[in-house]
């Protein structure tokens, strides 16, 4: 099985984790327009590869946190709690700090 | 295309057996076709033999990335029913049903259609009430249902654990006497052939990699055997729909999920229906080879890798050894996976895109092999019309946005939980 490496407990088998989706996803405002709450409830990039997602260590430290994973070979490339890209990702300066 | 029949086949035999022409041809692509389809398995080589069939479109294209009929065609559990509670998907899937019935007849190809019933197990008092009320919409929707008390059950399937102490008691169960199996490679097949006898191109080995769009239509595709113009594009690729759409800039309420399937060594006759369990997400029935096929819950995990991992067969086996404790013994022969293209509201997308000339079928999540006659009749319909069919007008991408989700299990925009 996949060896999911938590940023706080390290490497451990997938039966522990919960997929939590896209980690690109940012929640609109409530006031957005509807085009925008439909595109972040229902429309998905879906990405053939390399791919930012949100995962929950249920079994373990019950923490949320960032993988970036392959959706071709399952390969893991890196892991971050939610406030900090996984390791390689350049910093963005229009990056909001309020938001995960 | 020979047509097969005793007298052909006792004719092939007298002289040797090793004249049968192919049963498909392998054309140069054309330049252009009136309409293309993206998808060589069951779904895009029906909609190209109905297309032909009826109405009358023959110049007509399928690209084929690989070889048809290796994807979901090729890796379902071989299920076919209609036993579905909401009225849209009640009419869709008992047309095709319907179309199941007579499909072997109509193709020339025996696709055995083994309406053998399909059980839903009932472990409780409340899967009972919600059994009673999917029979009971069935039945109005003139589809057959009936309730199976435990004992009528026990001397019908003497293998699955009855008993007051089993580890899933079982209560009854809801019977679709229709339901069964179908030879699922078969169904790619003999669409196919049947189709390349009307006319239509299969073109395999033939990888899409853009769309061309011009002045907001569809101008034709790019691929790896070289430019096909066309203005009519049907897109038929099941876990890869966002990646094609994507190739004309939409997108879709779809994720792509493993689901794995598996058989067991090849025994005698020992199950003779498809038994189901909603409690434990598990399905088996037992092929005309002798192996039980069983399935289960998708690997809760995005994945195009056509394949998933240990935890979810041994979730499967499980559920199989606990219903049917003299499973136990057999071996475990083959399991694979397949790339499940799972919506947001658990119902397929058979529809015209926003896009002119761009169509699809697609949003299957792990139904779609049952679907395969009807979601091609559809979207031919809809391509020949431009406009869909009553079965599938309830299918749009737009219902997300609408809020007329069609949502069987009532698990709201959460791909993996339909």
């Amino acid at each position: 099985m996949m060896l999911i490496p938590c940023p706080w407990c390290g490497p451990r088998g997938q039966i522990e984790f919960v997929h939590g989706g896209d980690a690109s996803l940012r929640r609109p405002e409530p006031d957005a327009p509807m085009a925008q709450w439909v595109d972040y409830v229902y429309l998905r990039d879906n990405p053939c590869g390399p791919s930012e997602e949100l995962w929950y260590h249920a079994m373990g430290c019950r923490s949320w946190f960032r993988l970036r994973r392959d959706t071709r070979t399952h390969d893991i490339a890196a892991s971050a709690p939610l406030r900090e890209p996984p390791a390689g990702e350049a910093q963005r300066d229009d990056r909001d700090e309020s938001k995960p | 295309m020979q047509r097969y029949s005793v007298f052909s086949l006792l004719g092939h035999a007298l002289r040797g057996r090793d004249d049968w022409p192919l049963a498909w041809r392998s054309p140069e692509p054309k330049k252009r076709y009136d309409v293309v389809i993206v998808g060589g398995g069951g779904h895009g080589l029906a909609t190209a033999y109905y297309l032909a069939k009826e109405h009358g479109i023959r110049d007509v294209a399928v690209l084929e990335k690989g070889a048809i009929g290796l994807g979901n065609t090729g890796r379902n559990t071989t299920i076919v029913r209609s036993n579905y509670h909401l009225d849209p998907n009640a009419h869709f899937y008992e047309h095709s049903l319907k179309l199941w019935e007579g499909l072997s007849q109509e193709l020339n190809f025996n696709v055995m259609y083994s309406p053998r019933g399909v059980l839903n197990l009932v472990h409780t008092p409340q899967d009972a009430d919600a059994a009673m009320r999917r029979g009971n919409a069935m039945r109005l929707n003139g589809i057959d249902a009936r309730f199976l008390a435990r004992d009528e059950i026990a001397r019908w399937i003497p293998e699955l654990d009855c008993s007051a102490d089993a580890r899933f008691p079982i209560l009854g169960g809801l019977l679709q006497p229709r339901g069964g199996t179908v030879r699922h490679d078969a169904v790619a097949w003999g669409y196919a052939r049947a189709a390349d006898a009307l006319g239509v191109d299969i073109l395999q080995q033939c990888e899409v990699t853009g769309i061309r769009v011009e002045r907001r239509a569809i101008a034709g595709v790019r691929t790896t055997l070289g430019d096909i113009a066309t203005d009519r594009l049907g897109i038929a690729v099941a876990g890869w729909s966002s990646r094609v759409a994507a190739m004309a800039g939409i997108r879709l309420p779809i994720e792509s999920y493993p689901l794995q399937a598996m058989v067991s060594e090849p025994v005698k006759p020992v199950l003779h229906t498809v038994v189901t369990s909603g409690a434990v997400h598990f399905y088996v029935s037992q092929s005309d080879r002798g192996e039980l096929v069983m399935g289960g819950d998708l690997d809760f995990h995005s994945s195009y890798a056509q394949r998933g991992n240990l935890p979810r067969i041994q979730d499967v086996v499980s559920a199989c050894v606990a219903l049917f404790p003299s499973f136990g013994r057999l071996r475990l022969m083959r399991t694979w996976g397949g790339v499940m293209d799972m919506t947001m509201d658990g119902s397929p997308i058979i529809a015209k895109l926003p896009l002119k000339g761009l169509y699809m079928t697609g949003g299957w999540c792990y139904g779609g092999f049952k679907a395969t006659p009807a979601s091609g009749w559809t979207l031919a319909w809809t391509i020949a019309h431009d406009e869909p069919h009553p079965l599938n007008a309830a299918f749009t991408l737009e219902r997300f946005a609408s809020g007329a989700t069609i949502d069987e299990k009532g698990a709201g925009p959460n791909p993996w939980a339909h």
